[in-house]
């Protein structure tokens, strides 16, 4: 089964850089493992929410708007996207990756085709 | 080939299925590189390719399983009758209905739906929400399940322990949803008591090494061996010490004295069974001055250490009260006051108001009696708690 992780975490939190470093190397040992188990099906992380910007049709108006399109606390700072063989392994997949200890990461199911 | 057909039992699908694991290796290796493990890749990715089109087949016929599976009794004389299949199977939906990955409120339903007789309007009138509310919630646990790949099995060994923690939190706050129906409510709801006694006997028998298992059905059965006792004819909550122990149900409470021997026994002490040692010391006095509240306030230290929680310390400081009198208890009452989880529970300043009223402290006492009444939501306990006020104010 597919899934989607969103991978979560707080802008405003900032990480001292042996955080930051911890985290990186932390990730990128994680990717080479759910590659090697043939779990993860790629991945990445993305720009912060700064750099985002929101569309909408409207009216035949496109509306742009500058940011995250969702009002929280947390933000999507990057997404994997796995092939397991049920949740409670997706589940143990995105508990192991480093973002897990201080930020949150969404399991989403894809839609069956 | 041969894990694929063990576990899908078809070999056609096996078949295709690693056929398809070799072509999606050629399409990402040739852009990626061989991975370090290649079979075990292959193998993975086959068998979840299996695993998706079998889930996708049994969709449709988890319907018939969930009929069959639990509420229909047993026959032994059916041919097809086999203990050890629908012993799993039984096993395996209370862990699915009790997965984590489920709103809180839709394992109880899902649990209660399955493993019971309930139809939706009757567990809908239990929890006293529309029918339509529940049929939702049921709906929409069911979905999940089959969209997000929640296994229909007993977890693995390594998931077990934090599982059956989560299946026994489901079934004793079933019981205490029964348990604090008072009497003008929903016949229904109070059944809930039983439910979860049922469930939890159930329970038991499939799990017979699992301790907190025979823990929680002995604390919820020397809880409901008290029934008659703890409410007054008025309806209102009659406490501990003043309930006639003649009432309480002796077979019940030999029952738990049994399984809670055997389980603390297996030396592996829990909440459950802590909790359920507490209840039996209350149980085996005869009369309220007989209580060991030593052995209690013992209790209660074991029961900290393993479970910390300021609720917990709470009850410590009133059994260490009974035991070595009021201002003991009050001093640590006092220390929990501060306590995040405590603000806004009404027990903390019942609790504290006892102890005050006690020590002859009327003033502060019923200060603290109000305090409560503001916090507390039943309507048995309101009165009990102003009955209280009454006392020390009226002196």
């Amino acid at each position: 089964m597919k899934y989607m992780l969103f991978i979560c975490a707080d802008p405003d939190v900032k990480l001292t850089p042996e955080q930051e470093a911890e985290a990186s190397k932390g990730t990128e040992s994680w990717v080479k493992e759910m590659d090697g188990r043939g779990v993860r099906l790629q991945g990445d992380r993305l720009r912060p929410v700064s750099d985002a910007t929101t569309v909408r049709a409207r009216n035949k108006e496109v509306l742009i708007a500058d940011g995250p399109f969702a009002e929280t606390k947390e933000q999507i700072a990057g997404y994997d996207i796995l092939e397991c063989a049920d949740l409670d392994e997706a589940i143990e997949v995105a508990s192991k990756h480093p973002v897990a200890k201080f930020g949150v990461i969404e399991v989403r199911p894809f839609w069956p085709f | 080939m041969a894990t694929l057909i063990r576990i899908t039992g078809d070999w056609d699908l096996a078949e295709e299925c690693a056929q398809d694991a070799f072509e999606k290796a050629f399409k990402r290796w040739s852009a990626e590189g061989v991975p370090n493990r290649p079979g075990a890749w292959l193998t993975t990715v086959a068998r979840n390719q299996a695993l998706d089109r079998l889930r996708r087949r049994a969709n449709e016929t988890i319907k018939l399983q969930e009929a069959t599976a639990l509420t229909t009794p047993s026959d032994p004389t059916d041919p097809n009758h086999d203990p050890e299949d629908i012993r799993d199977d039984r096993l395996r939906l209370i862990f699915t209905c009790c997965h984590p990955a489920l709103p809180f409120e839709a394992r109880i339903a899902l649990t209660l739906r399955t493993l019971t007789g309930l139809t939706t309007a009757e567990i809908a009138r239990a929890f006293l929400v529309p029918e339509a509310t529940m049929a939702k919630r049921l709906v929409r646990a069911k979905h999940k399940i089959a969209d997000a790949g929640i296994p229909y099995r007993v977890p693995p060994t390594h998931l077990l322990p934090a599982r059956v923690t989560g299946v026994l939190a489901v079934l004793y706050l079933l019981f205490n949803e029964g348990y604090s129906a008072s009497s003008g409510d929903e016949p229904l709801r109070k059944n809930l008591s039983e439910d979860a006694i049922r469930l939890g006997r159930a329970l038991v028998q499939l799990m017979p090494d699992e301790p907190e298992a025979a823990g929680l059905l002995a604390l919820m059965l020397l809880q409901h061996s008290r029934r008659r006792a703890r409410i007054d004819s008025e309806g209102d909550l009659v406490a501990l010490e003043d309930q006639d122990r003649r009432r309480w149900e002796r077979d019940e409470i030999d029952e738990a004295t049994e399984l809670l021997d055997v389980a603390l026994r297996k030396g592996h002490v829990g909440p459950y069974q802590l909790q359920a040692a507490i209840a039996e010391c209350h149980a085996g006095a005869s009369d309220a001055a007989a209580t060991d509240w030593v052995e209690i306030a013992g209790l209660y230290k074991q029961l900290v250490a393993i479970m910390p929680s300021p609720v917990v310390e709470l009850n410590r400081a009133v059994a260490i009260a009974m035991a070595d009198g009021p201002a003991a208890g009050l001093v640590l009452v006092e220390a929990l006051a501060d306590a995040r989880e405590l603000q806004g529970y009404y027990l903390l300043h019942a609790k504290r108001a006892d102890l005050l009223r006690r020590l002859g402290r009327s003033i502060e006492a019923a200060e603290s009696y109000r305090l409560a009444l503001a916090l507390t939501g039943s309507d048995a306990e309101r009165r009990f708690l102003a009955r209280r006020l009454d006392e020390v104010t009226s002196s």
